[in-house]
């Protein structure tokens, strides 16, 4: 049965819908290969008992003819939605032992589509970092690190915050994730696995139910194999929510037949802002062969300008930081998870959030804190917001000549634990090429390109117009045909 | 001017209030959860409410309708764009960590209140500003000895903010100012005005300075729950501001509490420490846009106000300044009032509503709405006296009947047999009883003591029960007694 | 910009986290590493730029003034540390 749990969602919808197998004996495949995958730490809280009667329900269904656009795919669940019943972590202490008694919008949109849920994984605490090292449940191993399993001769992140998503679908233990991605959550820890991240238009997917990292940034997307699975389960993952304000009402289009593979004319913008001082030669080549490519396929590059690239960073480590601060200020020890005990309700909440939040997280809080306090509001949160919208009027422009947007995704490979982890700078580093984006609101993804000179995924990012995902994917499509990327890690369930 | 007298000559009090205005609506501001007063503990809230992870506002559009309706009946600016703001802070009944609040742009802007002053005359209390928040829930405290409980029926719930100008100078004016406003926002449905549940509450700021001096360092009493606590509290706070400062002292700005049973003001020990709410625009919102015609739709139903009332009962019923004050106060009195005057003597109706009526409801602890006496019936006493049915001496009597029963004038003076009699040969036949019974009396009378005319009118009356007509009565014995 | 230890110190008490005294110092200079970074920020030309509150290009949504939701207190305590009758339950708090 080792083979079901390498299809990809497109060929699996195929073999169930050709009653090939069931979606128990898919379900079934998988549920060993998250016991098989252990080593990597991915899951926080497997839930197979439920995925085998997800699975059976959806078998049931379909044999009354009813089937849902995902019907029968085992997935995992970022420990960042709210499911019901299930432990919601956060990869937090601070929310030991919480059982939401309801279920996030984007996850309850996915079993209405009859996806089946393996449980929830791994990730940054509070999906703040880039290389899932922060969660209270320890860090996340990829799949790609070298040497013997378990006794690996150099532990390699899979990247962050959504590392344990990406791990799970790159050791073929899901066929997909559901990421979320502040300022670069889905598509980085997608490059440092070689798989697929798409992050969609700010508002297309509902962030009601998903535990709140930084408001006006947090967008949930999907993680899968393959660009043609995250069309397939970006689509059950959007749609209009009245619950959250900042949801947009638009259709949702069928992302699937987007995938022409005619990229004819499309003009593509190759910022040059991008080509930062330093950029390890390697990545600057798979950049390069990503133009010929889509030159090949009779796109045009064009040259475009985003000027204030380089205050992207900086605009986003004061932002994001900001509105977790209050974000995070609920998690207080009275109506839910952990509760440190002191003389009086000062010391509870101190003692509580002294020992409920890690490092990372304590940082981001304290940074946030500081710039909206008395005194510093207009030189740091009022000004980053300025500069936020300088940026986004970059892409306003940008897009005037071109359709498209193709950058590296991250600037590295995955690195090993242990580098990068003193200097918080050096860490933040990691999202220089996907925050732009996200503070802009823009869709954008990341598909494997090719391997680097130690053997590892190099992604390539496609930004598109605001809800233009559409051509996002189809151009996505076109690379991942001309990467024609088939390394998988060296540990697969 | 009313100044208050120090050791080192003559004060004046500053006084601002901040008045918290429960608005009335089913659901709560950001969720769907139900509002109603006196719920068993946390029943009434939702996950939002109770800022699970992951929870977010929308916005309930009544709340901003009775906003934008409590903004144009006070005459206020409306900000078609206004934006939602976290307040940050940490507090046992403040579940998300934060207050979502308008910081520096409310939704209603400047406006104002006219006073009506006992003596009559009227002052203009300008409004700085409106905005809309949520309302926090409730610490108990008295539930166990080491611990507090806390109940968020009330967290979420919609509140109006009204903050007014510093241009209040006496506790009189303060209470006229609570009076008037609650009248307000009770004429436009916006807020039940009911300070003993909490759905008003007023922070009060109040300093001292010298007549002409500028502005002294205030102090804001917090959570004052009844007009008169807040008059109390300001006299309280005044005159402890001036003997520090006369006393050679300073004062601190500060938060304080009113202590309802020492009547003082203390200071606030859990909030000491200065605060820095750390306000930023709520990003789980957008900027509030309303449109203008939207606007224009809401001013098409506001209802008369208490001024346009007063000035209209002044103008269409001749009634005093005083009693138009006293009717419109409320609109269920106002509403009474002309139930009874319409066809009716709008005087002799006013007389019969400020006095009797508000009387005998004041003494019995009734609002208007509680009253015995329905604005019917006391319409059919009135007509009962214009038709010569009762005298107005035996309609008091009456009016104490239907308060105590609530049943129909007419019916009363049947049942009690109190019909006028106005039948000559009944009047004639009583007169001539009496007048025989005294006829010493009578020879007084005529030899020039004519003080006794009252005596035999009373006579008559006793004879009769009262019920004699007395303008025949008069009529009678004045020819009798020539005789 | 550099914080000191004093400073850390007030930001966590805003912030109700306890931080033990030996980790204010490499705090301090850790969140001052992170502050001296954000501040190139000022070199970019702000003049009349209206600063973003969000990215969605969209009115705010109003809804109907009904009740739908509440009504669960089960659900809403079920997670609770401390509950009793039905309230949350804290350490007293004297105002």
């Amino acid at each position: 049965m080792g083979a079901l749990t390498h299809l990809t969602m497109a060929e699996a919808l195929d073999g169930l819908a050709k009653k090939e197998y069931t979606a128990v004996e898919l379900t079934e495949a998988h549920v060993k290969a998250v016991e098989t995958i252990r080593p990597l730490n991915a899951f926080i809280t497997e839930t197979p008992d439920k995925a085998l009667e997800m699975a059976k329900a959806s078998d049931a269904r379909r044999a009354k003819g009813e089937v849902g656009p995902m019907e029968g795919l085992p997935i995992a669940v970022k420990d960042l939605f709210c499911t019901r019943g299930v432990l919601t972590t956060a990869a937090s202490h601070i929310l030991d032992g919480f059982k939401p008694e309801y279920e996030s919008t984007v996850t309850t949109n996915l079993w209405r589509d009859g996806a089946v849920m393996l449980g929830k994984v791994n990730l940054d605490e509070f999906a703040m970092g880039s290389a899932n090292i922060t969660s209270y449940h320890g860090n996340v191993v990829s799949p790609w690190s070298p040497g013997e399993v378990g006794n690996w001769s150099r532990q390699l992140v899979p990247g962050g915050s959504s590392g344990g998503s990406a791990a799970a679908v790159a050791a073929r233990a899901a066929l997909g994730a559901t990421g979320t991605d502040t300022g670069g959550s889905i598509r980085q820890p997608a490059a440092f696995t070689g798989i697929v991240g798409i992050k969609p238009t700010y508002g297309r997917c509902s962030r009601w139910g998903v535990v709140a990292f930084a408001s006006s940034l947090d967008q949930a997307g999907p993680m899968t194999r393959t660009v043609e699975d995250a069309a397939i389960m970006l689509r059950s993952m959007c749609g209009f929510d009245p619950k959250d304000s900042t949801s947009v009402d638009m259709p949702v289009p069928d992302f699937r037949a987007a995938l022409t593979g005619d990229i004819r004319g499309l003009k593509v913008g190759i910022p040059r802002e991008y080509r930062v001082e330093g950029m390890p030669a390697e990545i600057a080549k798979i950049w390069d062969q990503g133009i010929e490519w889509l030159k090949a396929a009779g796109a045009e590059p064009v040259d475009i300008s985003l000027p204030h690239t380089k205050y992207a960073l900086a605009t986003y480590y004061i932002v994001a930081p900001a509105e977790a601060s209050s974000n995070l200020a609920r998690y207080d020890g009275v109506r839910y998870g952990l509760r440190v005990e002191g003389g009086n309700l000062k010391d509870l909440y101190e003692n509580t959030r002294g020992a409920g939040f890690g490092k990372e997280v304590r940082r981001r809080i304290l940074i946030g804190t500081y710039v909206l306090s008395a005194g510093y509001y207009d030189a740091y949160y009022n000004k980053a917001r300025q500069v936020r919208t300088r940026i986004k009027w970059d892409f306003d422009e940008a897009f005037k000549s071109c359709d498209v947007i193709l950058t590296p995704t991250a600037p590295s490979t995955a690195f090993a634990i242990g580098e990068k982890m003193d200097d918080p700078i050096q860490m933040y580093l990691n999202d220089v090429f996907t925050v732009p984006a996200s503070l802009a609101g823009l869709p954008g993804m990341s598909v494997p390109a090719g391997l680097g000179s130690d053997g590892l995924p190099l992604g390539l990012q496609l930004i598109g117009r605001p809800f233009d995902e559409e051509t996002v994917l189809r151009v996505g499509h076109v690379i991942e045909k001309a990467a024609d990327f088939t390394a998988t890690p060296p540990f697969v369930a | 001017m009313s100044y208050i007298q120090g050791e080192t000559g003559d004060w004046e009090m500053v006084i601002g209030l901040e008045v918290h205005a429960q608005v009335i609506s089913n659901a709560k501001l950001f969720s769907g959860a139900a509002t109603e007063f006196g719920a068993e503990p946390n029943s009434q809230v939702s996950f939002v409410d109770a800022a699970f992870p992951g929870m977010l506002p929308v916005i309930n559009e009544h709340a901003v309708e009775q906003a934008v309706r409590t903004g144009l009946g006070l005459k206020a600016q409306i900000n078609l764009h206004s934006v939602f703001d976290r307040k940050n802070y940490f507090y046992a009944d403040l579940p998300q960590g934060y207050q979502i609040s308008q910081y520096l742009q409310p939704i209603v802007g400047k406006g104002e209140i006219v006073l009506d002053l006992p003596d009559g005359s009227s002052r203009t209390v300008g409004i700085t500003r409106l905005h809309l928040e949520q309302d926090a829930g409730k610490s108990l405290h008295d539930q166990h000895p080491a611990k507090t409980y806390i109940d968020l029926n009330r967290s979420g719930v919609a509140l109006m903010e009204i903050v007014s100008e510093p241009d209040m100078r006496t506790a009189e004016e303060a209470g006229a100012y609570l009076r008037k406003l609650r009248s307000i926002l009770r004429y436009l449905g916006t807020c039940d005005g009911n300070m003993e549940e909490g759905s008003m509450r007023c922070d009060v700021n109040v300093s001292v300075r010298k007549p002409g001096a500028p502005f002294g360092t205030r102090c804001e009493i917090k959570n004052v729950n009844s007009i008169r606590f807040v008059m109390a509290a300001i006299e309280y706070e005044a005159r402890r501001q001036i003997d520090i400062i006369e006393e050679g002292g300073k004062i601190d700005q500060e938060t304080r509490l009113w202590d309802t049973t020492k009547f003082e003001t203390r200071s606030m020990r859990s909030k000491e420490e200065a605060h820095d709410y750390r306000y930023f625009p709520d990003p789980d919102l957008l900027p509030l846009e309303l449109e203008p015609e939207w606007v224009e739709d809401i001013k098409k139903t506001l209802p008369e106000l208490p001024d346009d009332k007063k000035a209209r009962f002044i103008s269409e019923y001749k009634l005093s300044a005083y009693d138009a004050n006293v009717l419109v106060s409320e609109k269920a009195k106002a509403d009474f009032y002309e139930a009874v005057a319409k066809g009716r003597d709008p005087k002799l109706a006013a007389n019969w509503v400020t006095g009797e009526l508000f009387g005998y409801l004041n003494k019995a602890g009734k609002e208007i709405e509680e009253s015995p006496v329905s604005a019917e019936n006391l319409g059919g006493l009135i007509d009962l006296i214009a038709d010569n049915t009762i005298s107005g001496r035996i309609a008091k009597e009456v009016f104490e009947a239907m308060f105590e029963t609530g049943e129909k004038p007419a019916d009363i003076v049947e049942k009690k047999g109190l019909r006028q009699v106005t039948d000559t040969g009944a009047i004639e036949s009583s007169i001539d009883a009496v007048l025989a019974a005294n006829a010493d009396k009578v020879e007084e009378f005529r030899s020039g003591k004519d003080k006794l005319f009252g005596f035999f009118v009373g006579q008559v009356m006793k004879a009769t029960q009262g019920k004699a007509n007395p303008a025949l009565v008069n009529e009678i014995l004045t020819r009798k007694l020539k005789g | 910009m550099s914080l000191d230890k004093a400073t850390v110190a007030k930001i966590a008490h805003l912030a109700r986290i306890k931080v033990p005294e030996e980790e204010l110092d490499h705090l301090a200079g850790e969140l001052s590493q992170i502050l001296t970074f954000v501040e190139q920020l000022g070199e970019v030309d702000t003049n009349n730029v209206p600063p973003m509150t969000s990215v969605a290009a969209q009115k705010l949504r109003r809804r109907k003034d009904e009740v739908t939701d509440g009504g669960y207190r089960e659900s809403v305590l079920s997670n609770g540390p401390e509950t009793a009758e039905g309230f949350y339950v804290v350490p007293k708090v004297v105002e």
